[in-house]
């Protein structure tokens, strides 16, 4: 289930409460290193500056989520409170709380990519994917996302997987990029650089 | 100079790497800032230059650049906001794509005016491919002298830093950006102070977009009264359109401000008519947050003068016939789009993009949304029309931020324009739900 | 010294206070509400906009309006600065717009809260607002949730107006609630199951201008309007140790702060003193609290009117049921 923002049945909003599972989570000594640079981007006692930058590293590094562990941990590498952390994860639409699919699949429902054909493509993933928005196919391989607004407007229909874009798109392009992840499913991710690699 | 002064030079191979960029003329207007002008000199060319900020207000950044408090012995920082999510907008994307090393030019320049050694680039995190291209101009940058400590020898120091965001368009907004940047939620900040007083960590802050940023290099280069002729009135210099929706050539376009609404949209160097030789319907010239027009008023203001791609022209008639250029994100319908449902699905995006800290927003938006979703549905009433016009008045002026607004206005246009296509949704939701189910499917082939 | 002008009552006030705060030295009907700001919490206000006022002009040197309505809360006045309050029918309009904003999602289910009787929107929607809403749209709920043993979070009567948040940053030093999510889905929470412990979070209950944080010792046990309330003290080794003891006969049903005319607590105090000590023993009484005529609670005849010449007169005319 997608709870990453909204989990609404009706009018009736239900954020579950999250469970701490107590296992030892940890960044590679190398990573670390990285991490400590970044942190020095910012002045000195502005560290908690570099929690959006982190989190992105978190979630791709330690399990594709941020689970109540890792975020715990970021707290305590950026000597702040947990609460501090969950308030952030849980403003912004990138961070995942839950467990996804080895690839997540956005597609853009706003505006200029609706009036070109961006309905029709999620409909066309519902149906290839046999999933609604929100849910992960039982194979753990994909989840589907509705999203806002991608900035590809020119593009549309645009959709991101992981971190790419993929734009004027058309059913049958669709499908031959579904088979195309499926093919390399096994292999490394679809974006070749890391947020590691990219901020150090 | 051939029409381009912010893309010039994009058709080059190889532009967006810093050899290619410097032998085509790049980085000469930081040595000319910084080797033979004061900062109080650069200052001067950019108001002179009539630059109006591109992020979709328009506020002179001569003037923004005045407010910045120089007595405060704490660091200055300058902020470029890349958080680019206004539906309809693409250009910054285009520009630090093509041509990143035209905005740390901009960077440079701008720091150095306003006295400041740290710079944020605050992007979102959407645009992660976005990250590795300005890291390596920064690095490329470092590496020639142009960044780091003593630039060009001269006592100027300054470090540039990209800052990822996470997903929230409201992080657009410059105070909410910058609670975003100090790791915090990005809930806008109550204003005063602002943040020219008390901005990133309480020192003094400049937030500006990526394309006024990307622009000081040029008017530095070319000279801010050379600057100022292009254009048209008090729109100076030259814009970025993002143009999408209904139109044969989609595309981000370099235009003069003033020219004509009709050229840009017919001219076949722009956007080139509408799509499948359809007629044009509406359009919502600055990013989906400026009120919708339909054709006659896009074309012509209620006084029968052309529209003209500029700051005044297009809020000629206020509200009531006029609209605004705000971020440049124009998106064309033609004759078969319904205004119905995209209100409902701007709607939609505005509801989900609150931040949720004042009540007008965090109700009022939601509310709209249900009340759009209805009518869309077919499950309106006729005096739910009225009940929009209504919440949106509620919502406009009465919140901390722009966001209200910019989630009115859309609602309020779409029903002073299109009030028949409500109606008709109310009266005959059969035959209008079948109608867009006919055109959902043309899109299979 | 700064001359503001504020529903034309003139104050002297000193640079850097607010609309609000000059309003509030002149008191009476030209102090606009406010739901979110709180004088001893740093950072309060701005957020509920229910505290909205004209601005007509700016400051004497600036004698243009401001463009828009702006929140009393948190805009520091102006040398010559003419405010409108009640007496500009834009305000009372937009004050009307935001009661219906913050009732839209709010259950009204005021018979059975325990904060109903002392409730600033209820208050609020007394005074300001409308009979009806346009809303036919079925009102967001979430599920009630303990936060600490001691404190229940009704999170449908929530107005979002972040009091308990920084009350938990300023007064304790591990702050273990938020605000969570965004938009109108966004909540007061722990996001993990974990009980708020510190000393001082019973002042959470107290700073909740509506029935979102209530004390769970004192939960349906009576109307507010039933209690007497008393000033009380004791010798409390955390805090000052003065505080309202509510009490029916001569049994101290709940604890609270004391708290002045605007709803504000003169002081923070301990959970012991809050939570623990119901017995009457504990306790010095000193005697009743001043109770604003217009409160519910005055309808009990608890505190006895000391003007008997305003009563005088109108017994004659009221009809004697016998």
């Amino acid at each position: 289930m997608l709870n990453r923002y909204i989990m609404e049945q009706g009018n009736i909003v239900n954020h579950k409460l999250f469970v701490k599972e107590g296992k030892t989570v940890a960044f590679s000594p190398e990573v670390l290193g990285k991490i400590q640079q970044l942190i020095l981007r910012y002045p000195e006692g502005q560290q908690k500056s570099a929690l959006l930058p982190i989190l992105h590293i978190a979630q791709e590094e330690l399990g594709g989520y941020l689970s109540v562990d890792v975020m715990d941990y970021v707290a305590g590498l950026l000597g702040i409170q947990p609460i501090e952390v969950y308030e952030v994860a849980t403003f912004y639409s990138m961070f995942y709380l839950d467990k996804m699919g080895h690839y997540v699949i956005e597609v853009c429902r706003t505006g200029p990519c609706a009036i070109s054909g961006g309905e029709m493509i999620m409909e066309h993933l519902r149906h290839s994917l046999g999933i609604s928005p929100g849910e992960t196919t039982p194979d753990g391989l994909f989840t589907l996302k509705e999203v806002e607004c991608l900035g590809s407007c020119g593009t549309g229909p645009v959709m991101q997987v992981n971190t790419g874009y993929y734009e004027h798109l058309t059913p049958g392009r669709v499908d031959k990029i579904l088979d195309d992840l499926r093919e390399n499913a096994n292999k490394d991710k679809p974006d070749d650089s890391t947020w590691v690699e990219k901020f150090c | 100079m051939g029409g381009k002064i912010l893309l010039a030079g994009i058709e080059i191979p190889g532009i967006r790497g810093f050899d290619v960029y410097r032998a085509n003329g790049g980085y000469a207007a930081v040595e000319k800032a910084l080797r033979e002008m004061t900062p109080a000199q650069v200052n001067a060319e950019v108001t002179r230059s009539g630059l109006r900020g591109r992020g979709g207000a328009g506020f002179p950044t001569g003037l923004k650049w005045s407010f910045l408090d120089r007595k405060s012995d704490k660091p200055r920082y300058l902020i470029c906001n890349a958080d680019e999510s206004e539906p309809g907008t693409f250009k910054d994307r285009y520009l630090m794509h093509h041509l990143p090393h035209r905005l740390i030019e901009g960077l440079i320049i701008s720091s150095f005016a306003l006295g400041v050694k740290t710079c944020y680039i605050y992007i979102r995190g959407e645009f992660k491919y976005l990250v590795g291209v300005l890291e390596k101009a920064i690095a490329e940058a470092h590496h020639h002298g142009y960044l780091g400590e003593h630039i060009l020898k001269t006592d100027f120091s300054l470090n540039i830093y990209v800052h990822p965001g996470a997903g929230a368009y409201i992080c657009g907004e410059e105070t909410a950006l910058l609670e975003s940047l100090e790791g915090k939620r990005g809930n806008p900040r109550i204003k005063p102070p602002f943040p020219a007083f008390k901005g990133l960590y309480g020192c003094p802050t400049v937030v500006n977009n990526v394309e006024t940023l990307a622009t000081v290099g040029p008017i530095i280069g070319m000279g801010g009264e050379e600057y100022s002729k292009l254009g048209k009135g008090k729109s100076t210099g030259t814009k970025l359109i993002s143009a999408c929706g209904n139109i044969n050539n989609p595309g981000v376009y370099e235009i003069e401000l003033g020219l004509p609404v009709e050229d840009f949209i017919y001219a076949p160097e722009y956007c080139n008519g509408i799509a499948n030789d359809k007629y044009l319907k509406a359009v919502i010239p600055g990013g989906s947050s400026v009120p919708i027009l339909p054709a006659d008023l896009i074309l012509s203001t209620a006084k029968g003068e052309k529209r003209l791609m500029s700051y005044e022209s297009l809020s000629e008639g206020d509200f009531l016939t006029g609209t605004m250029l705000g971020s440049g994100g124009f998106i064309v319908f033609d004759e078969d789009a319904c205004i119905v449902r995209n209100t409902w699905n701007l709607a939609h995006f505005y509801r989900h993009e609150s931040c949720g800290q004042c009540s007008p927003c965090r109700e009022g938006t939601g509310w709209m949304e249900k009340v759009l979703y209805k009518i869309e549905h077919g499950q309106g009433k006729m005096s739910d029309i009225d009940l929009l016009v209504r919440i949106s008045k509620n919502i406009e002026g009465n919140t901390i931020c722009p966001l209200g607004d910019a989630a009115a206005w859309p609602v309020a246009s779409a029903i002073r324009h299109f009030r028949h296509e409500f109606e008709e949704h109310v009266l005959h939701p059969a035959e209008v739900l079948e109608k867009e189910r006919r055109l959902s499917a043309s899109f299979a082939v | 010294m700064f001359k503001v002008t504020i529903d034309n009552q003139q104050v002297d006030v000193e640079e850097g206070t607010t609309i609000l705060q000059a309003a509030r030295m002149i008191g009476g009907k030209v102090v606009p509400p406010a739901m979110c700001y709180y004088s001893k919490l740093r950072g309060s206000g701005g957020k509920c906009r229910t505290c909205l006022v004209k601005v007509a002009q700016s400051s004497a040197k600036d004698p243009r309006p401001m463009p828009k309505l702006v929140a009393s809360c948190s805009t520091p006045v102006q040398d010559g600065m003419v405010v409108q309050n009640l007496t500009s029918p834009e305000v009372v309009e937009a004050r009307k717009a935001i009661v219906e904003f913050l009732l839209l999602n709010h259950p009204l289910d005021c018979p059975v809260c325990d904060q109903a009787g002392e409730c600033d929107l209820q208050d609020l929607s007394f005074r300001y607002g409308m009979e009806e809403t346009g809303s036919e749209e079925d009102r967001r709920e979430f599920p009630v949730t303990d936060i600490g043993d001691k404190i229940k979070l009704h999170m449908n009567r929530c107005i979002l107006c972040y009091r308990c948040v920084y009350t938990a940053d300023q007064l304790t030093d591990k702050r273990l609630h938020g605000v969570l999510y965004r938009g109108d889905v966004s909540e007061i929470g722990t996001f993990i199951q974990q009980a708020v412990t510190n000393n001082f979070s019973g002042n959470m209950i107290d700073v909740c201008p509506v029935g979102a944080l209530t004390d769970k010792t004192f939960r349906f046990k009576s109307r507010v309007w039933f209690l007497n309330p008393m000033n009380a003290h004791r010798d409390c080794p955390s805090c000052s140790g003065n505080v309202t003891a509510w009490m029916f006969g001569n049994e101290i049903y709940r604890v609270t702060g004391r708290k002045n005319q605007y709803g504000e607590l003169e002081e923070f105090i301990c959970n012991e003193c809050r939570f623990e000590k119901k017995d009457p023993g504990d306790w010095v009484i000193e005697g009743p609290r001043h109770i604003k005529r217009q409160s519910v609670i005055s309808a009990n005849h608890y505190e006895r009117m000391k003007k008997q010449s305003v009563i005088k007169p109108i017994e004659g005319i009221m009809e004697d049921p016998e």
